[in-house]
């Protein structure tokens, strides 16, 4: 995506005036046309389903059950020092209540087959913080970081804009289901090489957004050795850990670290939020665990500038020891998902629609090419267009997500209630009946 | 091995100046009233805890705001999926007129205008990202706050360029430091983008004359750079002569229609009015849309918790609240002030003449024994281990004058601040009264002190929040 800079408007910076926010694209388009016409079950049944938005909506009641027996976490209790303290406390360090409750969710996230200790979590004000954060950390303007595709939109803003590093895409195709390869890592560096790109890192988002899927535990193996050998980075976004179906399928980088006794652990980085899998992302919870001493120190005081608010950290350090509520929310989130996406493939799959395997994540990855008119980006972008305006879904293209091939779409499945889902799934049966009456009589 | 990025291996982030040694020295051994009467007194934080009573009563008689809920129905979901960087509407309405009424609604806010960032840290860098490209250079009059080193420096690669001000004239801005710095900048090949000042400064706890900001206002406006006027003390001004926002001044001389307005934005944070450093809560105020929409964006960087977000609003649309707050918080910062400089005046101790902030910026060059920042390490030293008193030395602060401190006084309960008072009295008579044989002892623990701290000062970097 070239970055088109204008000579900078009234004494502004490059950077304010540069196109890296990358706002711009086709996929906020989408966003535009939901907020004109957003749909409703009463309101407006004709209106655009939103199902470009990776929110989890499925698990709140369990939150608010937790709130309503333990208002204290929300307001103080009754003692005198309880909002003083709280209030006055801007440490980077955190609050250790939090940072413990943090490792231990994080613990419990992965079966317990990987410890985390608690003065290695820095705290950001999300996953957007924490990756621009190691991306200021980790690479000088001028180099790259190397992200397999497709990859989450947002990352062409959170790694590139104000750091400016750049990004190198590694291919992933459907050949093998979208999995990364040490050719495709091979070939990615070397085209870096080529044109004098520093490469400092690679950062892959397990499970995947938006192929929906855990990485396995060969290819992190793998993966590990290519960065290993080239004696760089690598940053693993774990945000939908807690997003997959079943435990015994996520296998994080942190297991994989401990089995090999921590060996060359110094150049691994795990990014965590709770935006998704405790779906609360207004609230702007976002961890950075290193295994760098000298990252986690830089990091920390780096934080300053994106900091969890205290009333925050003690809300969710109330909620996040109770041992007993994150166990049975962990187990009845993931069950929901599961639910919602064998709902969601079931429907899609009655359409004549296949997508990818998955087995996490709040979406599932859904192929299209066959509808294609042409096999190419601009044919992907008319169906997606097609689908919003007729079909009236805002789902995501593929090409935002720097996805290789044509015609694979993100489509998301947490964000609404099973009535919802089920109109949606109507209304795609129904253009796909259209589509083949439609072909058939060409 | 894998190398880190130059940010993360340099020194920008200030963390290793001297400064950093005081609050070491207090945590090992901090002051507590019964269980540690001896121990160090914290005057190095710019903090405000004389009002939290207020707070804590309003939280009483208002459970929900805390509670997630409107009117008496939950509001979870909605806030908890809230991330627009937009910002609650509700709140930036809020705050806006907070802010308005802190300027005795002499001005009006758009909060179309306002971006929410986590905190003015935030706020502060972001508009360095958006105004100024790496080696470009902003302006900032001396004294200023030691955290600008590293909020508008390390990560944007700006650079600042000081603009003297001396004790000679109470520490005001002039046309020819204005002139000076930016030829100072001219020579360094620095290109500058604009001047940052603090109004009500810190360290001087001290509101800016409509001549200064006059001053500043043409000068912007002739060299066509920017004017960043960092308002965070606002609320905290207890005494005449009354508080001139910079929105003020401008609109005094009728430039709303002119180039200058585009180019002052205003950063503004609850920390220090309303005592909450912890929830981070700051914001950027500007006239140019175009900064507005870039700051917005970039604010996903920092957002302020919705749920902290939907408390505030709440709180602070509550008109009853805010004007009996205001005019409280300000009338106990008055009656702070007062205790610190008469008890200060007690030891002989001068202070520059304040009207706001949360600390008074103190003269003790009369106790240096040369005028050299060397003497001045050597006073805050002796203040700090001999006194017990963690004060914040000038040189943190790039005074150009050695013998200047800043020091805080609405951190502390009353009793704590008299007991303060008390040591540095008896510390002064002591120095005074019994020169020669304590000057032989202190040549001895001195030169032991020196070489401890040496040793700390290259093995330690230590890791604490820069307090403003």
């Amino acid at each position: 995506m070239a970055i088109e800079i204008e000579e900078p408007s009234a004494g502004l910076s490059r950077v304010a005036v540069s196109e890296t926010h990358g706002e711009d694209s086709p996929y906020f388009a989408g966003w535009k046309a939901y907020d004109e016409d957003p749909y409703d079950e009463s309101k407006n049944p004709s209106g655009v389903i939103q199902m470009g938005l990776a929110e989890n909506q499925v698990s709140f009641d369990l939150l608010e059950e937790y709130l309503e027996q333990h208002s204290e976490a929300a307001n103080w209790g009754n003692g005198i020092s309880g909002f003083r303290e709280n209030a006055l406390f801007q440490d980077y360090h955190g609050l250790k209540s939090f940072r413990k409750a943090m490792a231990s969710f994080m613990e419990q996230i992965r079966g317990g087959r990987a410890k985390f200790d608690p003065d290695r979590v820095v705290l950001t004000a999300g996953a957007t913080a924490a990756n621009e954060l190691l991306t200021f950390i980790l690479a000088d303007p001028g180099d790259a970081l190397l992200v397999p595709t497709p990859y989450y939109p947002g990352f062409d803003r959170d790694l590139r804009w104000r750091t400016g590093v750049k990004i190198v895409p590694v291919h992933c195709n459907s050949s093998n289901n979208f999995q990364i390869t040490p050719q495709a890592l091979e070939a990615a560096y070397n085209r870096a090489e080529a044109m004098n790109i520093k490469v400092r890192g690679l950062l892959i988002t397990n499970p995947s957004n938006p192929l929906g899927a855990a990485i396995d535990r060969p290819v992190l193996e793998e993966i590990l050795n290519f960065i290993t050998q080239k004696n760089i980075h690598l940053v693993s976004d774990e945000i939908y850990s807690g997003s997959v179906f079943s435990s015994s399928e996520f296998v994080s980088i942190a297991e994989i670290l401990e089995a090999q006794n921590y060996k060359n652990s110094e150049r691994v980085h795990i990014v965590y939020s709770l935006s998704k899998d405790l779906g609360l992302p207004g609230f702007r919870v976002g961890t950075i665990y290193s295994y760098n001493d000298k990252v986690v120190t830089t990091a920390r005081r780096m934080s300053s500038f994106s900091l969890v608010s205290s009333q925050t950290q003690h809300l969710l350090a109330s909620m996040l020891s109770d041992t007993k509520f994150t166990e049975n929310y962990i187990k009845t989130n993931r069950e929901r998902l599961r639910k919602r996406y064998e709902s969601i493939i079931e429907g899609l799959r009655n359409a004549g629609i296949e997508c990818l395997k998955g087995n996490a994540g709040l979406f599932c990855w859904m192929n299209l090419s066959p509808l294609l008119e042409n096999p190419t980006r601009e044919g992907e972008l008319t169906l997606w267009n097609s689908i919003l305006h007729e079909v009236k879904l805002n789902i995501s293209p593929g090409s935002s997500c720097h996805c290789s091939e044509p015609g694979w779409f993100r489509v998301c499945f947490a964000n609404m209630n099973q009535q919802t889902l089920e109109v949606a799934l109507k209304r795609i049966h129904d253009f796909m009946e259209q589509t083949k009456i439609k072909k058939n009589l060409l | 091995m894998k190398l880190l990025s130059r940010k993360a291996t340099c020194n920008s982030h200030g963390q290793d100046s001297s400064y950093f040694l005081g609050w070491q020295e207090y945590e090992k051994n901090p002051f507590h009233e019964v269980r540690n009467p001896a121990g160090i007194i914290q005057m190095g934080l710019a903090e405000n805890q004389l009002s939290f009573d207020i707070l804590e009563s309003w939280l009483a008689n208002n459970p929900d705001a805390a509670g997630f809920k409107r009117d008496g129905e939950s509001i979870f979901r909605e806030l908890a999926l809230f991330q627009d960087y937009n910002g609650l509407p509700s709140f930036k309405n809020a705050l806006v007129e907070f802010m308005a009424e802190i300027r005795g609604n002499k001005v009006r806010f758009d909060p179309n205008n306002l971006v929410l960032t986590a905190g003015a840290t935030s706020a502060n860098e972001t508009l360095m990202f958006c105004l100024a490209d790496p080696g470009e250079a902003f302006l900032l009059p001396t004294p200023y706050y030691p955290g600008f080193d590293r909020d508008l420096k390390w990560r944007t690669g700006v650079e600042i360029v000081p603009i003297h001000c001396s004790s000679s004239n109470g520490f005001q801005i002039t046309g020819s430091a204005l002139e000076e710095a930016y030829q100072q900048a001219q020579k360094r090949n620095l290109k500058v983008k604009g001047v940052l000042i603090t109004n009500p400064s810190n360290p001087l706890g001290t509101t800016m004359s409509r001549d200064e900001l006059n001053l500043l206002i043409s000068f912007v406006a002739a060299k066509d750079i920017h004017l960043i006027s960092d308002e965070i003390y606002s609320g905290t001004v207890f005494d005449s002569p009354s508080y001139i926002s910079i929105t003020e001044a401008l609109m005094d001389r009728n430039l709303e229609l002119t180039n200058v307005w585009d180019h002052v934005h205003i950063v503004y944070s609850l920390s220090k009015d309303l005592g909450l450093p912890g929830f981070r809560v700051g914001a950027i105020y500007s006239n140019n849309a175009t900064v507005v929409a870039a700051a917005t964006k970039m604010s996903s960087f920092g957002l302020v918790s919705s749920q902290t977000q939907y408390l505030l609003s709440v709180m602070l649309s509550d008109k009853k609240f805010t004007s009996n707050y205001i005019t409280e918080n300000q009338k106990r910062l008055k009656k702070r002030c007062d205790m610190l400089v008469s008890g200060l005046k007690n030891a002989g101790i001068g202070c520059l003449k304040s009207n706001a902030g949360l600390f008074c910026w103190v003269d003790m060059r009369h106790l240096l024994i040369s005028k050299t920042f060397e003497a001045e390490m050597e006073l805050w030293k002796k203040v700090l281990y001999e006194v017990g008193l963690n004060i914040s030395p000038g040189s943190s602060c790039h005074c150009t004058e050695p013998g200047w401190f800043r020091v805080c006084f609405a951190n502390m309960s009353e009793d704590t601040l008299n007991l303060s008072m008390q040591r540095i009295k008896s510390f002064v008579q002591s120095i005074t009264t019994d020169g020669d044989s304590r000057n032989r002892r202190q040549t001895v623990r001195n030169s032991r002190r020196r070489s401890l701290t040496k040793w700390v000062f290259r093995l330690s970097s230590y890791d604490h929040e820069p307090e403003r």
